[in-house]
């Protein structure tokens, strides 16, 4: 049982992409050391060692690796489903899993798989990046279309190595064709707020209340948002996935019309809404870049999104 | 010390210094020498075994791609379209409506007690039922109690009844997954297609283990199926050879009535290169007569009937994406790398002729990096391989090992699917390999189509379809190199020619015992010719007892 004695819904799954070299290593021990209490199941393929930092690492069975802060790590391979089942299963259940890709695998074919499973939801695709590298592996005889397929599925395209290309600019541009309905972070040694990989925790109790955008890791803006009563939750997640208003997540729980409480969850242009879990309050969390999110705008996709206004188009 | 020898209606020796011969004198196992009765008196004492007299014998077939997974799936429902002969010899018929599928599998399931036991069928190919595709319907009236799965011919396709689709919680609608097709009540048609879509059925149908690690008894039902197609040395392709696996082979084919020597291939899966390398090099030590251990499998790509084999422009006849890497480049070639200073041979799996342009490349660099003498590296299936990259093999020093069995099985698909009628023409292209110089092998992929080299020694003579087409004139090779090929050309590439392979002084004594001659009935009867058992190692195996 969660804490406050609600069922756990199903376990989120966050894919972690991109070829070899883009940094998904990086990113996954980064996420660990940021984890601050959130249990994290890190599946890694099967290629080579372990991906772990030693220094992450408290004990090691046959098929899962104990990690600092009851994070745990196991290999997949080509059994992925009775993994994902393994990891389920443990006690404490894990609070989110975070898995990691193979260099060639199709991160959008994964998602198909998790999208079946019973017990887990997909949080969303993040795709990195090697701003130095990828136009070259872009355009490589035998990568190439595999590589821009990666990018094509990524809700996140986390870019990587910026602080090493000559123009990362004219890779983020690029990318905007390669991958039309993602989200572009820059970064270096994959440095980014958990809550941008990951969302943010909402097990259901209230977010901080605050009207406002405020600072965050350098870079990036959370607003944690309390809306009104009497939202339609499709037409707020599919505002806000909306590529114009540059959000990267938005999490949280808002009052349908009926009163019912609805989960929102919105990562790059992939938005769900599903039923929330009992004695869910009402609260919503978005976050986006410093320099590009823009706090009035989700104030109006909330107001716009409230009973009787309808989207258009 | 006294040789025994055997006459025989004719011997067929593979040794072009001396084709054929009228008698062979075994000792220890080995031969002592082929010819005539004279010529091996001269040995010494000998005891005359005419139990052949009537026979033909052939060197011991060998079988250079297969998987030991064969005997392990006849513990399933066989529900095939085609004829097949289980490990004990019982030919299945093939099944030739979707009823005889769903009667079959009921026949299966009143023979099991427990109700909620999963029913696993296998070999089911979807295509030759018309328009008419296998679905949920058709298999609740075998169980609506117990979950049904049947796992489609090309491994890519699992069917399964509504009891397994509510079980995994996907009986619902709503589903939006490009390998679920959708009935008109928005429910899954029970077809699952493709690794994604079959992974969540597999626990509640019997197919979530690794049905590519060796089991013992189905070891030993494949190695049943060796004696009764005639082959002595048979390879196990992709195995990840843990040591409880290789524990059992050490200990099962020691004994001394297994017949068959099995050749068993470390997939590269789950360890870096480095370790891959220390692995197979241990293994390597392990090796004992009838279990060779020390090669490494590498998989490059995915299948063509699957349309997850990596072409190259123009892709696809059907307009379908071009396919899926399953290994990243780097890794192949590191692991070429290692492998060619290390001295350790790899056999690499690649279906589509961009993965074996890629295959190319990586062993070309990595022998610039170290050079190294009868490396013998071998592509599997390779079915796509044009004829500058035949040149580039034998260039390369490489082998290939062709998979003409699929002309057959599914070349009318190949011809207006999936490659499209010229390039099917020249899949698996025997007779190019043979003029570009390059060490052929030919195979079976069992138990992707059935084990029988005389039955792909067939398909590569004739290169017919299973609609009668002949698919590519121009590839058919002749019967004697087809029989060199399943012999010879197989032990080559697994550099065991010195040792199996022909019938000569110092080789195992390996035969094929044949009713038949394979050299006189003529091309089109090769599949028809019966075989009669196996001596390996000098023991004597005849089918009907095995």
């Amino acid at each position: 049982m969660a804490p406050g004695g609600r069922q756990p819904g199903p376990l989120p799954v966050t894919i972690v992409g991109g070829y070899l070299g883009a940094g998904k290593t990086t990113l996954i021990n980064a996420m660990l050391r940021r984890a601050g209490g959130r249990r994290l199941a890190v599946m890694v393929n099967e290629f080579g060692a372990l991906p772990i930092d030693s220094s992450l690492i408290e004990a090691a069975d046959d098929r899962i690796v104990s990690l600092t802060g009851g994070c745990v790590c196991c290999s997949y391979g080509e059994d992925l489903v009775s993994s994902l089942a393994m990891l389920a299963a443990l006690d404490p259940r894990p609070d989110h899993v975070l898995l990691e890709a193979s260099g060639v695998a199709f991160p959008g074919a994964i998602s198909g798989t998790v999208g079946l499973l019973q017990d887990f939801v997909l949080d969303g695709i993040i795709v990195l990046a090697d701003a130095e590298t990828v136009q070259r592996r872009a355009a490589d005889r035998y990568l190439g279309s595999t590589v821009r397929q990666q990018l094509a599925q990524a809700d996140l395209i986390l870019l990587n190595k910026c602080d090493l290309a000559a123009d990362p600019e004219a890779v983020e541009a690029w990318l905007g064709d390669v991958a039309p309905s993602a989200r572009i972070v820059r970064a270096k040694q994959a440095d980014v707020p958990i809550e941008a990989v990951l969302g943010t925790r909402t097990d259901g109790s209230a977010v901080t209340a605050g009207r406002r955008f405020r600072d965050h890791t350098a870079g990036y803006v959370a607003a944690e948002l309390d809306p009104p009563a009497g939202v339609d939750p499709e037409a707020l997640a599919r505002l806000l996935a909306d590529p114009a208003r540059r959000l990267l997540r938005a999490k949280g729980f808002v009052r349908r019309p009926d009163g019912a409480m609805a989960a929102l969850q919105v990562v790059g242009s992939r938005w769900t809404v599903s039923d929330a879990p009992a004695g869910a309050l009402p609260g919503l969390v978005c976050i986006g870049l410093k320099d590009q999110a823009d706090p009035a705008a989700v104030r109006r996709a909330i107001r716009e999104a409230e009973t009787g206004a309808r989207p258009t188009g | 010390m006294t040789n025994t020898i055997y006459p025989a209606r004719k011997i067929i020796t593979m040794n072009p210094a001396r084709p054929h011969a009228g008698h062979v004198a075994v000792r220890d196992g080995r031969i002592v020498g082929a010819g005539t009765l004279d010529e091996l008196a001269g040995w010494g004492a000998y005891t005359l075994d005419d139990r052949f007299a009537d026979k033909v014998l052939m060197p011991g077939l060998v079988e250079g791609h297969s998987h030991t997974m064969e005997g392990t799936l006849w513990a399933y429902v066989y529900c095939g379209f085609f004829d097949r002969m289980d490990p004990e010899g019982t030919v299945w018929p093939g099944l030739k409506s979707i009823d005889e599928i769903v009667e079959r599998l009921s026949e299966a399931a009143g023979r099991l007690e427990d109700p909620g036991r999963p029913l696993a069928g296998w070999s089911l190919d979807a295509i030759y039922y018309g328009n008419r595709r296998v679905n949920r319907h058709d298999l609740d009236r075998v169980s609506t109690e117990r979950p049904v799965g049947v796992l489609n011919a090309s491994g890519h396709i699992l069917n399964v009844n509504s009891k397994a689709l509510e079980l995994a919680g996907l009986l619902k609608t709503g589903l939006d997954h490009p390998g679920i097709p959708l009935g008109e009540d928005g429910l899954p048609t029970g077809e699952m297609k493709g690794p994604d879509a079959m992974a969540p059925l597999g626990p509640y149908t019997g197919f979530d283990r690794d049905l590519l690690s060796c089991d013992e008894p189905g070891l030993r039902r494949f190695a049943r199926l060796c004696v009764r197609t005639g082959v002595t040395t048979a390879a196990d392709l992709a195995n990840t050879l843990p040591d409880e696996a290789v524990d059992m082979m050490l200990r099962v084919t020691a004994e001394p009535d297994f017949p068959a020597r099995i050749v068993s291939l470390r997939r590269f899966y789950g360890v870096t290169p480095e370790e891959l390398i220390a692995h197979v090099l241990a293994l390597r030590d392990c090796s004992q007569n009838n279990l060779r251990l020390g090669i490494i499998k590498a998989v490059a790509d995915g299948s063509i009937q699957g349309f997850s084999a990596r072409l190259r422009w123009p892709g696809y006849y059907n307009g379908a994406p071009e396919g899926l890497w399953y290994i990243p480049p780097e890794h192949l070639l590191e692991i070429y790398e290692r492998a060619m200073a290390a001295g350790v041979q790899v056999h690499t799996h690649t279906n589509g002729d961009e993965a074996t342009e890629l295959a190319l490349d990586c062993v070309e660099a990595a022998l610039r990096k170290h050079p190294s003498p009868d490396h013998r590296f071998t592509l599997q299936h390779c079915q796509m391989a044009d004829a500058a990259q035949f040149r580039r093999m034998a260039r390369l020093g490489m082998c290939v090992n062709l998979f003409p069995n699929h002309h057959f099985y599914w070349g009318d698909q190949h011809y207006g699917i999936t490659v499209g009628p010229e390039r099917a023409e020249r899949m698996n292209a025997c007779a190019t390999a043979l003029a570009s110089g390059v060490p052929l092998a030919i195979h079976s992929d069992a138990p992707v189509t059935p084990l029988g080299p005389l039955f792909t020694a067939w398909c590569a003579v004739n290169r017919r379809t299973a609609t009668g087409r002949t698919l590519g004139e121009h590839e058919r090779i002749g019967v004697a190199d087809a029989l060199r090929t399943i012999t010879l050309g197989a032990a080559y590439t697994f550099k065991l020619d010195g040792e199996i392979g022909s019938i000569e002084t110092g080789k195992r004594a390996d035969f094929a015992v044949l009713e038949d001659d394979p050299e006189s009935v003529g091309g089109a009867a090769l599949k028809d010719v019966r075989v009669w058992g196996t001596v390996q190692g000098g023991r004597i195996f005849p089918a009907a007892g095995i």
